[in-house]
């Protein structure tokens, strides 16, 4: 059975038909790519999956559950984490204290709890930097677990943001142009890590930009245009497809 | 703990001073430090809505008004007509009434002021859920305009209720009895006491506050602030914390004008007024928004000099100027704390007090 299935999604801007009943998979320890060219709905179909916007037909099932118009935090609650495609970290906060947030959904301890410093809660506290720790070594950026995140390099936010979204053990991880904005270099590196969350036992969804990434990296892809799917398969498969080809390859871009 | 030494140095004062005050003949000071205490309480809780969430609130004067007049008209209350009444008997057998004989000679049964205050701070916190539930949706400037409609509604409810006092508002209003024979009251004899009572509940409060700062509700708190879109995603329920915080910000104000309502035995319709809020604002801005401990210090500073008559008949102006101030000293709502911290401290304090530096809808 498949970790996420979303069954003809669509939601419309105005007259504009973002997303148009988009059907599609996705199962653990696999990477499932959606591309397209520009305004082909990519980013919108991941805001309907994890809440941020409401779908006005179709479902999202994930993990056996409906899922369809949730809010983001329920979302988050039941295991999908996503990271944005403009980085949006706690520019004041420290890297550590970021990526601590993503453990938000694995902790418990409350508002009063919080005010009283309850017994209980410097041992989640304890638990919650550990887990968080962790994830940042991951991360390979544990130089960088005191400083602010405002003034780190752009790759290195990248990857506190990564660091926040698998601090919270998700089943599935959302990606949004994980890519964008890094050099030859990190987006490697990128790749080797990506490929190393998938043998975690975690689901991703990744959409990107970056046609040789993709290709090397993805089980499966998914190719949008205006809003509709327009194939799937192998990223083999999809090299070779006419219509992706034409749409969206054929400028020379592959 | 170096982030619970201004609650400790707070309670190390509530003792010290006074006995200081004595050998230098300032104890008359005591008075306007006492006022002071509770004033900053009311700013420290605006402090975590406002520095922290990052969401403003122009009525924080209206939550303090109402603790005022809630405790004061509860604990002067005359029941003694409807002594036998069941409700009373049961409030009497839990020790919840006072009674006396008053100046007229007439005999009194109210409830006592500890039940009043706990009525009060129900009450504001009941009113600010009923607030905070529409009014948190909204953002920046239009949650600015909300709060402070809030305020006026209270101020012209105070001024214009007979039950109220109307303008004069409630005076004669009891001493507030503690454990240990201590009293919340004015007056000369209690000057000390009370002084020390005041500072030992704001280093109660900040250490609460303290705590929560540094806590996963209070990090969630500050992720909210950068950003709601993230938090959400993060599993944080950015509509329920920004609801809990705003009513923690109401229940220290109610606080704080029900401890000062029974130490000045009055309160006025002035006490809700908007030019209040606007101070409690200001203190904030001063203090640096998400800087508990610079809030702490520019609320006792400015509430004394402010007490003490020092701005004379330009009070309110001043702290109008001072607004003016921050917002052009610190134009991303930092303050004039963080502009004048010296640079590379600020990393060292960095985890709560230097973070979370409002980007938006901090100030208005």
């Amino acid at each position: 059975m498949s970790l996420l299935a979303v069954d003809g999604l669509s939601r419309s801007f105005g007259g504009l038909r973002a997303v148009d009943g988009v059907s599609f998979e996705a199962q653990l320890e696999r990477i499932t790519a959606v591309i397209g060219p520009n305004g082909a709905g990519k980013t919108t179909l991941f805001n309907l999956i994890a809440g941020s916007l409401r779908p006005d037909s179709g479902t999202v099932v994930f993990d056996g559950e409906d899922v369809t118009g949730l809010r983001p935090y329920r979302v988050a609650r039941k295991g999908i984490a996503r990271t944005f495609q403009a980085i949006k970290l706690s520019g004041g906060m420290t890297a550590l204290e970021n990526v601590m947030i993503g453990r938000h959904v694995r902790s418990r301890s409350g508002f009063v709890s919080g005010m009283l410093a309850a017994p209980w809660t410097s041992a989640e506290e304890r638990s919650i930097r550990d887990e968080a720790m962790k994830a940042i070594e991951l991360l390979g950026i544990a130089d960088y677990a005191g400083t602010r995140t405002g003034g780190l390099p752009f790759g290195i936010q990248r990857s506190v943001e990564l660091a926040r979204a698998l601090a919270s053990e998700p089943k599935l991880l959302l990606l949004d142009e994980p890519a964008s904005g890094l050099n030859t270099r990190e987006t490697r590196d990128l790749a080797a890590l990506i490929d190393r969350i998938r043998g975690m036992g975690i689901a991703i969804l990744v959409v990107e930009h970056d046609m040789s990434l993709v290709m090397d990296i993805s089980d499966e892809v998914v190719v949008l245009d205006f809003g509709k799917k327009i194939a799937q398969g192998s990223p083999r498969d999809i090299q070779r497809n006419e219509a992706v080809i034409e749409i969206y390859l054929g400028d020379g871009d592959a | 703990m170096r982030r619970y030494l201004p609650a400790a140095a707070i309670a190390v004062l509530a003792f010290a001073l006074p006995p200081l005050a004595a050998a230098t003949k300032t104890a008359y000071l005591l008075t306007q430090l006492t006022m002071s205490a509770y004033y900053v309480l009311a700013s420290l809780g605006l402090c975590a809505l406002m520095g922290y969430a990052g969401q403003i609130n122009m009525g924080q004067a209206g939550f303090f008004a109402i603790g005022g007049y809630a405790s004061a008209f509860i604990s002067k209350l005359n029941l003694a007509s409807r002594a036998a009444s069941p409700f009373v008997a049961a409030l009497d057998f839990l020790g919840l009434v006072s009674r006396g004989t008053d100046s007229y000679g007439n005999a009194y049964l109210s409830p006592s002021p500890a039940l009043a205050c706990l009525c009060a701070i129900l009450l504001a916190v009941g009113v600010a859920a009923l607030i905070g539930t529409p009014v948190l949706r909204l953002r920046g400037h239009y949650l600015a305009m909300a709060t402070l409609g809030f305020g006026i509604v209270i101020e012209k409810i105070a001024r214009g209720t007979n039950a109220l006092g109307g303008a004069d508002g409630l005076s004669s209003v009891p001493a507030f009895a503690l454990p240990g024979g201590l009293e919340i009251t004015g007056g000369r004899a209690a000057r000390s006491a009370n002084f020390t009572i005041s500072w030992v509940v704001l280093a109660l409060g900040l250490l609460l506050l303290v705590n929560l700062i540094g806590s996963r509700s209070g990090r969630a708190l500050r992720a909210l602030h950068d950003g709601e879109e993230a938090a959400d995603a993060m599993g944080v329920d950015t509509a329920r914390y920004k609801l809990k915080v705003f009513v923690l910000g109401a229940a220290y104000a109610a606080l704080a004008g029900v401890l000062l309502t029974h130490y000045n035995g009055s309160i006025g319709p002035g006490e809700a007024a908007f030019m209040k809020s606007v101070r409690y604002v200001a203190i904030v801005a001063v203090g640096g928004m998400a800087n508990l401990t610079g809030v702490l210090v520019s609320g006792l500073v400015l509430n004394f000099l402010s007490l003490r008559g020092v701005f004379g008949s330009f009070d309110d102006a001043v702290f109008g100027a001072i607004l003016i101030a921050v917002m052009l000293i610190g134009p991303a709502g930092r303050g004039l704390a963080a502009r004048l911290r010296p640079r590379g401290a600020s990393a060292a304090a960095s985890s709560a007090a230097a973070s979370a530096a409002p980007k938006r809808g901090g100030s208005p």
